[in-house]
């Protein structure tokens, strides 16, 4: 399924908890190699979105299907489909019991069932990858918020993902950790990974996404190329949520 | 299955024995009273002796809670209805099994108490002396009230877990509910006794149970 | 003074009997080593069976650690041991001793497990299955690793309140520590059994009593 037009492909995807619905239908196409900026209030749904996407949080009705498989389907290796699809959280969530290399290696080593020495080889590439090679031995708690980020995101990136989720990576980080973890995920881009990112940097939505979705009270509001809907936006609600977080 | 309930639910048997089951559950009631009260107090007595540091003092007050940490309970309680009669002390095998209870409870019961008076801040000492208060007045009517409140949720399941020694009485042979439960299930060839005597112990036990789980809800503290 | 040693401390009644207390203490290592890691392990098991929220289980799971927890362990013994049979299970006194107490202390370690895994953040089990990892790598990966250190104190106070509770054992004639002083005792008729006996569990267990205490107030320390 190589050749699929789409990496992933949602349809009609609705989320509750309870009595609440928080996705109300949404549905979205993305292609290789494409950037997709997810933005919008919070509490409009964008994290159960991602969460959905590798099923942290299970669908209530919808298709979800990366690289033409169907994550929703029964008798789907979720664990494997997993590996397929990285995710970085806007905590972080390292596991603070384990170095950086431990953190990146964990997975290749349960998941891929490499040996030690194979998992440690390619977790120190990653490390390097994200600029921390130096760091292979530190414990989270001895990393700043910056550098712990990256550290995720060499963990995720370590199993050799086709998609890349980011939750909100940079908006825990102090201002001036932000722009070296901005720099990895651009890198990322000019690589061509896959990627969905919710952000609320702007700056990185406009010249890092292929196009962007603006999302309010669980549905796309609109969504186009980052020039339209940051400069002409269609929507009144994309407008005031714009002219709030530009000016802000 | 008809069997299995004569076995383990003979109503006959039950009616028979319920008498004597409940006087154990008497004394078992009194033996959990008498623990508790005594191992409490004792340990809060020596918790507060202890705050006032005199250096001898404190050592034997570490040395008996070490030793009453460290013994099974079932030891000391044989070995104070066993062992105490060669030193010409013969006491009742109820006062055994309470004073074997009472000591262990004690010894965690002053590590607790007195774990909360060091966690007391010192200006709360220091507030209570500089209003004229003696020492003793500090601790107390400042240190005490407010070390207890800390004591309590540390203290519950180990009081219960230690109150629920009162069973181990049986090995003595005070008629308590597992003696009792125990005999009357030789005498009959029939298990109902001894489930009766479990439902006895659940239902002293359970309420402190429920009761500790809410504390620990409240106060996220374990064991 | 001498009357005291002569019959609490007597040389001459120690050599006779020494080697029926070596062979308790063997009982007693021998049951401690075969207890210990079983009830780990049952608890264990409960407690990352409980941290995956299964709704139906999760109720079971604490009725069931609740009622270990209303129940002395000695009454749980005597069903198993003398209950046990009625329905055709006749278990060895070793094996029924091993039963009960796993039964009994897994349930606390289980309780001890799953406060300790609570108190780890949901980010790391989701961050672990974002990776690919199940449910149970998750479990045994990335949160118990965390969660033993949240609760080494109470873990390690469990430890010592099983191997005292190894004694009880006495009470089905299992021919432990407490069980063999007991028996030197009444052949011997003199109490320097039970005084070795006291001794023998003191030094047995009094470095992990002084670790428990520590690990207590390193935990209180950091809170
Ligand atoms: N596990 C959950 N249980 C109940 N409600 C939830 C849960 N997760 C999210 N929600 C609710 O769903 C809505 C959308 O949340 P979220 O996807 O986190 O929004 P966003 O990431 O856009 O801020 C919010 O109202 C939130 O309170
Ligand atoms: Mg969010």
């Amino acid at each position: 399924m190589a050749d699929a037009p789409f990496l992933l492909e949602i349809d009609g995807l609705h989320k509750s908890f309870g009595d609440l619905e928080v996705l109300k239908g949404i549905s979205l196409r993305v292609r290789p190699r494409e950037v997709i900026i997810v933005i919008g209030p919070s509490g409009s749904g964008k994290s159960t979105l991602l969460r959905c996407i590798n099923r942290l949080e299970e669908p209530t009705r919808g298709v979800i299907r990366v690289d033409g498989v169907e994550l929703s389907a029964r008798g789907v290796d979720l664990n494997r489909a997993r590996k397929d699809i990285g995710m970085v959280f806007q905590a972080f969530n390292l596991y603070p019991h384990l170095t950086a290399l431990g953190n990146v290696a964990l997975a290749l080593r349960k998941v891929l069932r490499m040996s030690r020495q194979e998992a440690e080889a390619r977790g120190r590439r990653m490390l390097e990858r994200v600029g921390l090679a130096d760091k292979a031995s530190a414990h989270p708690g001895e990393l700043s918020g910056g550098q712990q980020q990256r550290v995720a995101i060499a963990r995720a990136l370590a199993l050799e993902p086709k998609l890349m989720l980011f939750d909100e990576p940079t908006s825990a980080l102090d201002p001036e950790l932000v722009g070296g973890v901005l720099r990895v995920m651009r890198d990322l881009r000019d690589e061509g990974m896959t990627m969905v990112v919710v952000t609320h940097e702007m700056s990185f939505a406009r010249d890092g996404g292929d196009r962007v979705l603006f999302m309010d009270g669980g549905e796309v509001v609109e969504e186009g190329p980052p020039s339209t809907i940051f400069r002409n936006p269609a929507h009144q609600r994309t407008r005031e949520f714009l002219q709030r977080v530009l000016h802000a | 299955m008809r069997r299995l309930a004569e076995t383990f639910f003979n109503a006959e048997v039950i009616a028979t024995y319920l008498p004597a089951l409940l006087s154990g559950f008497r004394v078992t009631l009194e033996l959990a009273a008498a623990v508790v009260t005594l191992g409490i107090l004792l340990g809060l007595a020596l918790a507060m002796l202890r705050a006032f540091r005199f250096r001898l003092l404190n050592g034997l007050i570490v040395a008996f809670v070490d030793v009453f940490r460290t013994l099974p309970q079932l030891v000391v309680m044989v070995f104070a209805y066993f062992g105490l009669p060669y030193a010409g002390i013969t006491i009742s095998a109820f006062a055994a099994a309470v004073l074997g209870l009472a000591l262990v409870l004690a010894a965690f019961a002053e590590e607790a108490f007195w774990a909360a008076i060091t966690a007391i801040p010192r200006g709360q000492w220091e507030a209570a002396r500089s209003t004229g208060l003696s020492f003793g007045q500090a601790l107390a009517s400042v240190v005490m009230p407010q070390a207890v409140r800390i004591a309590i949720p540390l203290l519950t399941n180990r009081t219960i877990a230690i109150t629920k020694g009162t069973a181990l009485a049986s090995v003595i042979s005070v008629p308590e509910i597992l003696d009792k439960a125990q005999s009357a299930m030789s005498i009959s060839a029939n298990a109902s006794p001894l489930i009766v005597g479990a439902g006895l112990y659940l239902a002293i036990f359970g309420p402190f149970v429920v009761v500790s789980r809410w504390l620990e809800r409240r106060y996220g503290w374990i064991i | 003074m001498q009357d005291f040693i002569a019959n609490f401390a007597n040389l001459e009644s120690l050599a006779r009997i020494y080697p029926l207390l070596l062979q308790g203490l063997e009982v007693t290592v021998l049951l401690s080593l075969v207890t210990v890691p079983l009830a780990v392990a049952l608890g264990l098991f409960v407690a990352v069976l409980y941290s995956f929220h299964l709704r139906f289980l999760n109720p079971l799971l604490i009725l069931w650690v609740d009622a270990l927890r209303a129940f002395p362990v000695l009454v749980l013994l005597v069903l198993v041991f003398y209950g046990l049979p009625f329905v055709g299970i006749n278990l060895p006194q070793f094996a029924a001793a091993v039963l009960a107490l796993a039964l009994n202390s897994g349930g606390y370690y289980g309780e001890i497990f799953r406060a300790g895994i609570e108190a780890v953040p949901r980010g790391q089990t989701e961050a672990a299955r974002s990776t690919g990892l199940s449910a149970w790598q998750a479990a045994f990966s990335v949160v118990l690793p965390q969660a033993v250190r949240h609760v080494l104190a109470p873990l390690a106070g469990n430890t010592l309140e099983l191997i005292k509770t190894t004694s009880i054992a006495t009470a089905v004639a299992l021919p432990e520590l407490l069980r063999s002083a007991r028996v030197a005792q009444e052949t011997t008729y003199n109490p320097t059994p039970l005084t070795a006996a006291a001794l023998i569990y003191f030094l047995l267990l009094w470095p992990l009593t002084r670790l428990v205490a520590r690990l207590e107030r390193k935990m209180v320390a950091s809170r």
